[in-house]
C-alpha cells in the first residue's frame, strides 16, 4: 500500500515540500542568473538591454516569486539546522511559523524597495 | 579496553553499510555549506534591496562593483557554498522522485557541481573584475 | 438506526476496497467497526488485534489515510460525513485484508543493531545511572515505542528508499547509543550510516506528527545524524 496526500497533509510536510521545490526552482534559475552577470563582459550598454528587459510586469512578477523562493530556502534551511543541532522538542511549530513569517518579510521589503 | 569483545557483545561487528562514510560527508558538507549560505543569502538579499533603491542600471551597478576585492572575495566564497550545497540536494530529489540511483547519477552531480562553480566564477569575474 | 459507511480494504496488495453499513454507536472505536463487520457481516475479514487498549501496538491500520492505532481511535474523531475508510498500513506488503507483512519492519531494527551489547558480564555489580544523566534522558524519551509501525507507514523517506530503516528502528538505535551500558556504539553507528540509513532523513515530522505514543522519532533520528557525523569527523566510521 501507497500513502496518498492524506498521510501528507500537516504543517511540516508542506514545509518539506516548499524547501525542495524552492531548491529546485532556485536551480534552475541559477544558469539564467550566472549567464545573466556574464553579460557585463560585454559592458554597461548590454547589462542596461537586459535591465530594460526585466522591466517588463510579467518578469518583475517572476523576479519577486524568485526572491520570495530565496527567503523561503533560506528561512527553511535555517529551520531545518534547528530541528537538526538544537534541542527543539515541542517548538517546531514555532519555527515553522518564524520561518515563513521571515521569508514574507524578505519578499515584502523586496516589493515595496520597487 | 571497552568491553566489546566479551559476552553478548562478541555478536558479529556490523559490517559498515554502502556509503557510510560518502553519505555522511555529503550530509556535513551540506549542512555546512547551508550554514554559510544562510550568511551569504542574507547579505545577497540586502544587497538587491539596496540595489533597487540606489539605481538599477548597468553603469550604477558596475560602478559599485568593478574592482572591488571584497565583493569578488566574498562573490567567489558564495560561488562555492553554492556548488557544493545545489548538487546535493538535487542529487536526493533524483533518488527519490525519479529513482535514479546508480554511480551515474553521482558523476552526473559532480558535473553539475563543476559546472556551477566555473559559470559561477566567470559571472563574478565579469562583474567585479577591475575594468582594463 | 444510524448507520456508518466503511469501506475496508479487501484482498492482497492487489485487493479493491469492499462497502460495509456498521450499525453507530456511543464511543465505538474502529477497532470495534472491523469486528463488528467480522463477527456480524463477513467472517473471512483478516485484522490484527490484542489488547484492544494502547499497550501492543497490534491493531495499526490505515483510517482515512492516516495509519493510526484502531484501538485507540474513536470514530467520531474520523469519520466523514458517517463514512471511514479503512485500509492495512502501508509501506509494507498486504498479507490478506488489513494484515500488513511486518517481516521487513523488524528485520530493520535488527539491521540498525537495535539489540542490546551488555559491556558486563553476569559476575559484574548492576550498573548504576542516574535517572537524570544526559544520556538516560535522551534514552528515554524514546523508549517507551512498543513497535507498531505507525511511523514507518507514515514516512515518505521509507516510500521513496525502501531500504530506509525508518522511524523505529533509528530511534531504538538512538536509545541504545545512549545506553551507558552497552558496548556497541561505534557498529551501530556504522550500521545507522549510510544511504539508507539516519542521513536519509528528511525532516518530513510525519513519525513524530503520527506517533501514537508522541515519540519524537525525529530527534533521535537527529540525534544519531550528529553523532554519526562525528564518528565520521574522527575517521571511527
Amino acid at each position: 500500500m501507497k500513502n496518498d496526500f492524506r498521510a501528507r497533509n500537516h504543517p511540516a510536510w508542506w514545509a518539506f515540500l516548499l524547501h525542495r521545490l524552492s531548491g529546485l526552482a532556485l536551480s534552475l534559475f541559477l544558469p539564467f542568473h550566472f549567464w545573466a552577470l556574464g553579460q557585463a563582459f560585454q559592458g554597461e550598454a548590454r547589462l542596461d538591454k537586459l535591465l530594460v528587459w526585466t522591466e517588463q510586469p510579467l518578469v518583475k512578477f517572476a523576479e519577486l516569486g524568485v526572491i520570495l523562493l530565496l527567503a523561503a530556502h533560506l528561512t527553511g534551511g535555517l529551520r531545518l539546522l534547528a530541528l537538526e543541532f538544537l534541542p527543539w522538542r515541542g517548538w517546531q511549530k514555532t519555527l515553522l511559523a518564524w520561518a515563513a513569517g521571515a521569508a514574507l518579510a524578505a519578499g515584502l521589503a523586496f516589493a515595496l524597495a520597487l | 579496553m571497552n568491553g566489546a569483545g566479551r559476552g553478548y557483545a562478541a555478536v558479529r561487528v556490523a559490517a559498515a553499510r554502502p556509503g557510510a562514510k560518502s553519505e555522511t560527508w555529503m550530509w556535513i558538507a551540506q549542512r555546512a555549506s547551508a550554514a554559510l549560505l544562510a550568511l551569504c543569502v542574507l547579505v545577497h538579499l540586502a544587497t538587491i534591496i539596496y540595489a533597487v533603491r540606489h539605481g538599477l542600471s548597468g553603469e550604477a551597478i558596475l560602478a559599485r562593483t568593478r574592482g572591488n576585492g571584497v565583493g569578488l572575495a566574498f562573490y567567489a566564497l558564495y560561488v562555492l557554498a553554492i556548488a557544493v550545497h545545489a548538487p546535493i540536494g538535487l542529487r536526493s530529489l533524483l533518488q527519490e522522485w525519479l529513482g535514479w540511483r546508480s554511480a551515474s547519477l553521482n558523476w552526473f552531480m559532480g558535473a553539475v557541481a563543476l559546472a556551477l562553480f566555473a559559470f559561477g566564477l566567470r559571472a563574478g569575474w565579469a562583474v567585479f573584475a577591475a575594468p582594463t | 438506526m444510524n448507520m456508518l459507511q466503511v469501506s475496508v480494504w479487501r484482498g492482497g496488495g492487489d485487493g479493491e476496497y469492499r462497502s460495509y453499513e456498521v450499525p453507530r454507536q456511543e464511543s465505538q472505536s474502529v477497532l470495534d467497526v472491523v469486528t463488528y463487520i467480522q463477527r456480524n457481516i463477513d467472517a473471512t475479514l483478516s485484522y490484527r488485534f490484542a489488547c484492544r487498549v494502547g499497550m501492543c501496538g497490534a491493531c495499526a491500520m490505515t483510517v482515512n489515510g492516516v495509519a493510526r492505532w484502531t484501538c485507540r481511535t474513536h470514530v467520531a474523531k474520523v469519520d466523514q460525513g458517517g463514512a471511514i475508510q479503512i485500509a492495512p498500513l502501508a509501506n509494507l506488503p498486504v498479507v490478506k485484508d488489513l494484515v500488513s507483512d511486518m517481516r521487513e519492519f523488524f528485520d530493520k531494527w535488527a539491521r540498525a543493531r537495535g539489540q542490546f551489547a551488555p559491556r558486563a558480564t553476569r559476575k559484574d555489580a548492576f550498573a548504576r545511572v542516574a535517572s537524570d544523566s544526559p544520556g538516560r534522558l535522551a534514552a528515554d524519551a524514546g523508549i517507551e515505542c512498543i513497535g507498531c509501525g505507525v511511523c514507518y507507514a507514515s514516512c515518505d523517506v521509507v516510500s521513496w528508499n525502501p531500504d530506509y530503516l525508518g522511524p523505529a528502528a533509528l530511534n531504538r538505535a538512538w536509545t541504545l547509543v545512549n545506553d551507558v551500558r552497552d558496548g556497541a556504539r561505534r557498529e551501530r553507528l556504522a550500521a545507522v550510516a549510510g544511504d539508507a540509513g539516519c542521513h536519509a532523513c528528511h525532516t518530513h515530522l510525519s513519525c513524530s506528527e503520527r506517533c501514537p505514543k508522541s515519540i519524537a522519532p525525529t530527534a533521535s533520528i537527529a540525534g544519531l545524524k550528529r553523532a554519526v557525523a562525528i564518528a565520521a569527523w574522527k575517521g571511527e566510521l
